[in-house]
Order: structure tokens, then sequence, then C-alpha cells
């Protein structure tokens, strides 16, 4: 496995990709590049299921570039007979894995959220409108990642594994450079493409409450924040907001209604959210019928309440 | 300066996609089919370099079936100069698709290869890697600009962390992201002209790439269905319920 | 008429500029009886949207008409029923004629930027006293040395607020028994004597325009005349199928789209313990008009195929622009009565195309004047024919 890290901090999705592999079975090494890796891969030998955790250390490896990457991980894969060869469904894996696979000439699982066997895997396809079971050739390995969402993160070990310096003789490339990072623009995602999205409802009151209210859950979750037609309508928030049957139709991972009845109008435009949550003084919203789950009472006590322990 | 592009046929952004009932796979017969629309944010990049006078010629490639013609002459209507099809009627994986293409880099030496970083269908977002590793050259993924000042292009990343901005020399493979730019309309006279516009036939055999391998689709199901939700009490229920999915 | 990749990308540039750049801004031109047409249509001329049909010469792609057919057809996803007609008044209503008999030079003058989307065009036909009954009219043109004295009034001029000409049909001759005396004139109306007369407040199509227009001794220079005097009617009658035609094609999209609107609704409006779509009443209806309108569609490509072979196509065009009308008013009303209350508001889909397809029966001719077409074309009056 190959372990993502930032600033001496292992990702999240790492313990989540553990998961899996504990799933796939066997020994489980995670492999971090870096300038000086011994503690960040302590981090990562702390993790339950973990075997063994190794680290590269070069000069090169101060940022991640899959360019510099790859081509230590092919030669730690050929060296060292593993079966499989994982990382996390995000930018850093996808950049990643595709470089590795092609150069172990094997075609690539990508985002893995079921493991059946060893070789046997579900994935999305079709923006997840479809999951196709696919059968991988386990020789010369197996090259996935995982899909984070699906995975829970693997708890602490009762006892660390190893953590193993490591050195490949793999000729890193210099036809790529490493410039500048910059972090997330703390501009709210878009609507239409958001993976998580918090509406508000004509409840809300005025503009000023929608604003006080919906603002701090949606910046606490990372969320776009769109309207019922009421909402719009009543002039709390614009009309590029407005989620429904005339306004956006959208498909986030998750969904929270705050104080929305759910008009046929509305829900049509959130049926394909993964998850949805309702919030709403009325237990005979309609709402509550779509929602995984529902929650009743005041939104002026109970939107912010979540905003804060989120 | 030359641009190769490789496009996608897929079905429709805008069609919802029916399982099969058998499993099998999801109908596509008298679907709507479209450029991937990653791929035309490529084409588009690839233009726009052409009216700034860095590239001057562009190529459009796609690898599939006969159909796939279509999706070319779109691409020479965006503004491609000419296209290459590599022909094949079976099932085309991403490994095939880029050693494919690595064989039309080596006949066309492009100084860039351009592509959407995910097709729609498959969602794999692997071919611009695979293709960049197997030439041996830079990749530069989820790019969301692009300049290029001589041999060399800095290129802005979509990441997860933020903007990540890299330098890479060219040749090199750029896959590109939604906010690149946003593709023009096909103009009508545009429309017309590229039916004139050659497109070259060859097959996967021609390019001495093996179509077999890669996984095996034992099955493609619909995803679950919305189960019953739940009544939750209070806000830690309702934490408890969304970090239990993993949405927290 | 067979749909070729070229006809199905010309439909989906169109449908992607319906979708971007009107959809979004109908709400508000609805409320202002209004759309910005020059700004509209120099978008549409700068994709070549406007000149599909028309020739090369004057900056058109010289395409047959099933490529305009496919155009018409996209045009079809707007929202409101207003845009089709206005744009189509444009590339259909008011060009035809200019385009097969006009001279170069007037070509040149009025064709080609209208064309280009930098001139925005209106058709004068119908007046206070002669809509459908062409032949009626009163307005008229006296030729003074090397012009054209022109006195009258135009009504339901759509565009009327905003074109920067109109095609006008005017009697020219003294003698008003027959059809001989009208002609058809390129006017500026910027001219002197041009008074547009504030916009109508219609029932439907609402984001479009529509005035009356009065002319008082209009000076044009006689080379404003399409063709040769005389011909006007004639003229008009020729390009009234291609008028026809495209209105029948812009109007299929919005009949799918109610349908489609109505099933979503009725199959989520549950009443009575089921959604209102599970009764066999409601899902019988929606199947039945559904066939209608794939019937109604293969009759208008089947027109056009005529109109693209050269043949005189007057029968199936006044039979497309008659089915077409007609079946949008049943469909529109039936489809509204399964929303109930829902479907009565003014913003909801389904009232809007019951506003704004409730025209389609008068205007271009009224399915009686298309009835009267059909019958004489088949011998059933005037010159009987023997079975």
């Amino acid at each position: 496995m190959v372990g993502q890290h930032a600033e001496g901090k292992l990702d999240n999705g790492v313990a989540k990709v553990v998961c899996a592999a504990k799933a796939v079975g066997g020994d489980i090494e995670v492999v971090v590049f870096a300038t000086a890796g011994a503690a960040v891969a302590g981090q990562a030998a702390a993790i339950e299921g973990v075997t063994k955790a190794l680290h590269v250390d070069r000069a090169e490896n101060e940022h991640p570039l899959a360019a510099v990457l790859a081509p230590q991980v092919v030669a730690l894969a050929k060296a060292g007979g593993y079966t499989h060869v994982l990382a996390a469904g995000n930018t850093f894996g996808k950049d990643l894995l595709p470089r590795v696979a092609a150069l172990l000439d094997v075609q690539q699982v990508s985002d893995v959220m079921a493991v059946h066997s060893t070789t046997s895997f579900d994935r999305p396809i079709y923006a997840g409108n479809a999951i196709v079971t696919v059968e991988a050739m386990a020789a010369p390995c197996v090259v996935a990642t995982v899909r984070l969402a699906s995975f829970q993160a693997a708890g602490t070990a009762g006892a660390a594994a190893p953590v193993e310096a490591v050195s490949t003789d793999a000729q890193l490339p210099a036809h790529t450079r490493f410039v500048s990072l910059a972090a997330q623009k703390s501009e709210r995602p878009d609507l239409q493409s958001a993976t998580r999205v918090v509406s508000g409802g004509r409840a809300l009151g005025s503009a000023e409450k929608f604003k006080e209210v919906m603002e701090p859950l949606a910046d606490k979750l990372g969320a776009a924040i769109g309207a019922s037609r009421a909402a719009v309508d009543s002039g709390y928030c614009a009309s590029d907001m407005q989620v429904g049957q005339t306004g956006k139709i959208i498909a986030p991972e998750l969904y929270v209604a705050c104080g929305i009845s759910g008009a046929i109008q509305h829900l049509a435009g959130i049926k394909d959210a993964r998850t949805i949550v309702a919030i709403n003084k009325d237990p005979d919203a309609p709402i509550f019928e779509v929602a995984d789950f529902g929650l009743v009472g005041d939104l002026f006590q109970l939107v912010p309440e979540f905003a804060q322990k989120a | 300066m030359k641009a190769l592009v490789s496009v996608k046929r897929v079905v429709d952004y805008n069609v919802r996609i029916q399982v099969k009932p058998d499993g099998s796979g999801v109908a596509t017969d008298g679907v709507k089919m479209s450029m991937n629309p990653f791929d035309e944010i490529a084409m588009e990049e690839a233009v726009r370099l052409k009216e700034k006078g860095v590239v001057s010629e562009i190529v459009a490639v796609t690898v599939g079936s006969a159909k796939c013609v279509e999706t070319l002459r779109t691409a020479l209507a965006f503004g491609a100069d000419r296209a290459i099809h590599v022909v094949e009627e079976g099932e085309v994986q991403p490994l095939v698709a880029a050693k494919a293409l690595v064989a039309v880099c080596g006949k066309e030496n492009p100084d860039l290869f351009l592509l959407g970083k995910q097709a729609i269908d498959d969602d794999a977002n692997q071919t611009g890697q695979m293709v960049a590793a197997l030439l041996d050259r830079p990749q530069a993924t989820f790019a969301s600009k692009v300049e290029i000042a001589g041999t060399k292009a800095t290129v802005t990343r979509e990441v997860d962390a933020g903007l990540q901005t890299i330098e890479i020399d060219l040749p090199a493979v750029i896959t590109v992201d939604l906010r690149l730019n946003e593709p023009r309309y096909l103009k009508l006279p545009d429309i017309m002209k590229a039916k004139r516009k050659p497109v070259e036939n060859t097959t996967l055999g021609d390019l001495g790439v093996q179509a077999a391998g890669g996984l095996k689709i034992v099955k493609t199901a619909s995803p679950a269905a919305r189960s019953k939700g739940v009544m939750v009490k209070t806000v830690d229920e309702l934490i408890a319920g969304l970090k239990n999915k993993g949405l927290l | 008429m067979q749909m070729t990749h070229e006809h199905e990308q010309i439909a989906e540039t169109t449908r992607k500029f319906v979708a971007e750049q009107i959809n979004p801004h109908l709400k508000d031109w609805e409320r202002d009886g209004m759309w910005p047409a020059h700004e509209v249509l120099r978008a549409m001329g700068k994709l070549g949207l406007l000149g599909i049909a028309k020739p090369e010469s004057v900056g058109g792609l010289g395409l047959d008409y099933s490529y305009q057919v496919a155009f018409a057809e996209a045009l079809g996803t707007c929202d409101s029923g207003g845009l089709p007609m206005a744009i189509g008044v444009q590339t259909d209503m008011a060009t035809p004629a200019l385009a097969n008999f006009g001279s170069a030079e007037l070509q040149q003058e009025y064709l080609a930027p209208a064309i280009a989307g930098e001139m925005v065009a209106a058709i004068g036909v119908s007046e206070p006293g002669a809509g459908s009954d062409v032949a009626g009219i009163k307005t008229t043109a006296r030729r003074v040395g090397d012009e054209y004295v022109i006195s009258g009034s135009k009504l339901w001029i759509t565009n009327g607020t905003q074109a920067d000409w109109v095609c006008l049909l005017a009697n020219t001759g003294n003698d008003t028994s027959g059809h001989g005396n009208k002609s058809l004139i390129v006017v500026p109306l910027d001219a002197k004597g041009v008074d547009r007369h504030q916009k109508l407040d219609k029932l439907g199509q609402r984001a479009s325009d529509t005035a009356m227009i009065f002319l008082d001794e209009v000076r044009v220079p006689a080379r404003n005349l399409i063709g040769e005097e005389g011909k006007g009617f004639i003229y008009q009658m020729q390009q009234f199928q291609h008028e026809r035609l495209f209105l029948s094609a812009s109007i299929v999209a919005a009949m799918e789209r109610v349908i489609k609107d109505t099933a979503t609704y009725t199959g989520q409006r549950k009443a009575f313990g089921k959604p209102l779509l599970d009764n066999q009443v409601v899902h019988f209806r929606l199947s039945e008009l559904y066939t209608e309108l794939e019937a109604l569609r293969a009759l208008i490509y089947r027109a056009t195929d005529d109109v693209v072979a050269g043949k005189d196509a007057t029968l199936l065009c006044s039979m497309a622009k008659l089915k077409s009308a007609r079946l949008a008013r049943e469909l529109t009303d039936a489809c509204l009565q399964y929303w109930g209350g829902q479907g009565f508001m003014w913003e909801s889909s389904v009232a809007q195309f019951y506003r704004d397809l409730r025209l389609h029966s008068i205007g271009g001719g009224a399915d009686e004047v298309m009835l009267e077409i059909i019958s004489k074309r088949l011998g059933f009056v005037g010159k009987r024919r023997t079975y």
C-alpha cells in the first residue's frame, strides 16, 4: 500500500485503504515516500492490521509527483513479490497508481468499493449509477485504488508494527518538477457538482436567518448551499441556489434539508442524492418519506448544534 | 508544435443509464452518444492553444468501434486538422487504449498529448497516466490551467489538498479537469467542414497491440436501492449515524 | 428524412444554445414581454444557425431543408413557445422569398445581415381587416418614379417592436379582383412614416414582442421589390410552406416535453393511495398522445422529403401545420388536466405550453385555412375530382 502524507501527517485515507486490504487478506505493508519518512511511517505502523511500515527516503520525494514515485513503487513491487498494490482513490492515488500499473503491465481496478476475493471486486461506473463486479488477473499482481467512502477507517493497533527504511535503485526522472501548492480555496463548492449540499427552506424565515443558520453548517461540512423554491421565492437567497425540478437537479453524497417540507418539485431535484438528512419541525412533512435520517424539531436549535458537533 | 487529443465516444452525459436486467451490462442501444465531456475540454484547450499560435497542428484520435468516427467528426468540427481512428469493435480497457495511443504517439510524435481526466462511462481515470508511463514522459493530471513556454509547460492541477502547480518538460501528457475551460459551441460551418477533413483508419493489430487481457467483467448491477430511513431523536444520534455510513 | 451525424450536430449546437443562452432568461423575458432579439440573433448568427438552408452567397450554409427541420426541432427545447416562433420569423417566415426571388443587391443589403444576425427581420402580411384571408389586404404601394410609396397598417407583427426591416405584402396594382396585384417589398422600419404601435398584450408567447405597424406615405426605393411586381401573392404562398413546416417542427419537442413532465409529475403525485400515473386512464392517454406525436413527426419528415426533393409540398406542409396545431391543443389540454391545480398555476410548464402553443391554430394560417387548402388539393371543393 502506498501511504499518502503531507506536512508530517499521514493521510486519513490510509486507514480506510488498510480496511480494504484487510478484506483482501494477507500481510499489509504500507510504504511512504519522503525525504525523512520514519516518523510518518510510524503513524502507518500504528494502524490496526498493518504488518510493516516502510519508508523510502530520497530528496526527490519531497513532493508527491507521480512520475517520480511510480518507478520507486514499481521497483518495490517487483522486488517484494507483492500480490497487491493499493492506494487511496483520491487525487493522489488516481494520479500515481495507473502509472504504476502500466509499468507493471497490469490493468488497474479503479475505485474498489467491495472486496469479494483476492481478485474479485466491485467498482462503480457511470458515476455510481451502475456497479460492476470485476475479476482481475492475479499475475503479476493486482493494482487497485480504493473508494474511500466505501470503507471504514481501520482502528489503532495495540502494538505498533515494525518500521523499516528501504531503498530502491530506481532511476528517477527530472522532467517533472514541483512548483507550488496553494491550499484549498475557501469558496464553497459548486452546488451542481458538490459532494455535500445543505439546503434551507421557507421555515428559516428571513434572508438574515438563512445565512446565519445555513452558512456555519455548510462551512463545517465543506458543503454547497441550496434552497427550496419557497425560500428562493421568499427572497432568502439567490435563484441559482434553487434545488428541484425547475432549479438544479443534484446528486450529492450527502444532502441535508433544513426546514424543507419536501414538495414533489423539490424531491425531483434530490432523488439521486446518496444520503438525505431531513430536519423539520413537522413530523408529517413528506421530506421524511425519502430521508435516510429524519430529525424532528426546531431547526434554529438543531442546525447550529449539528454544525458545532459535526 | 503538434497536439494529439484522444477522444472517447460515451453515453451522453444527460442520459439516465439503465442496467440490463440480465446483469450483462448497461443498455446502450438507441441511447444518445456523445464525446466524453472531459475530452471536449481537452479539444477546446488544444484549439485555444492553436488560436494562440502555440500549437500548429491538432490531431484527434480515438480507439473504438466504427461508430466512433462520429466522435472524431465532432473533434474535427471543434478544430482538429485530421483524425486517426483505431478501429476495435470489442471492449477496450484503459491499458489497451493506452498501448494503442502510445503506438500512435510513436508515429505522430506529438509535443502535447491532451485528454480528459476520465471517461464518464467507465470512470477509470487511467488512460492518460498509462500513456505517460509507457512513453516515460511527464504527466499532469487534473489540469485546471495550462501554460506553455518553449519546451516547458506549467500546469495547475486540482488535487484534494488544493491547487498544485508543476512544471513539466515537453513532450508530455496532460489530462484535463472540469474547470480548465468551457468548450465552445460547434459552429455550423465547422460541422459541415469536418465532413471533408481526413480520417485515417488503423487497427490494434496494425499498431502491434494485443486486445486481450485486462479485467473480466463478471456482472453489472444497479446500485443498492435506498434503504428505509430512520428517525433519530437527537443531533448526536444523527452524527453517529452519518459517521457509521462514513459520511462524517 | 435521414438524421445524419451532421443533422445531429446541428441539433446539438442548437439545443446547447437554447439551454445555455435562452432558457435561463426566459422567465425575465416572459415577464417583460420582450426578448433581446438583436443580442440573441447576433449570437445565433455567429454560430451559423440563421442561414442553414440559405445560399452560401449570402453567408448561408446552402444545405437542404432537412437540416433546417433538424434545427427547428431542436429549437423546440425552449422553455416557452414564444422564442422558437420569434426566431422562426427570422429564418423561415420573413426571408425565404427574399432568398429565392430577391435581387443579389437586395439580398446583400437585407438577407446577408439577417443571416449574420446583424439585422432583425419581421413579416408583414396580416392586417386589421385581413389575417388568414391574405387576398383581402388593404395596404398599398404606389410606384412613384423609382420609389414605392406605401400606406396602410399591419397587425400581429412578431418582432415588430425591434425589427430592422419587414418583408411587406402590399397591393401594387389597382385591380383588386385577383391575386395579381400583390407584391412583396422590403421596408426598413426606420423609414420616415413608419409608426410602431406599442407591443400587444397576448394570452401566450409573451416573451416574444408583437406589434402593430402603421405606414403613412412611406417611401422605399423601387429596388426593394422582391422579384417581380404582381407576383407577391405567389411568393408569399411559397414562403408559407417554409413557415408552416418550420412551425410544425418547432413544437414537437415542446409537446414531447409536456408528456414527459406530465408522466414525471403524475408518477410522483399520489391520490387515493397510489401515483396518478398508475391509473390506466392516465397512462393510456399519455401513450396515445405520444403515438400521435410520433405520427406527426413522421408526417413532418415526409413533407420535408418532398421539399428537399423539390416537389410541391403544399398538401403535406398544410397537413403537418394543421395536425401539429390541433395536437398541441389536445395534448396540452389533456395533460394540464392530470396536473390538477398545479397545472392551472401560471408558471407550470404545462400551463406555459397550453398558452403558447394555442397560437398555432391561428398564426401562420389558421386551421380553417389549412383545411381549405387541403380540401382543394384533395379535390373535395373547387375543381372537383372524381374518385
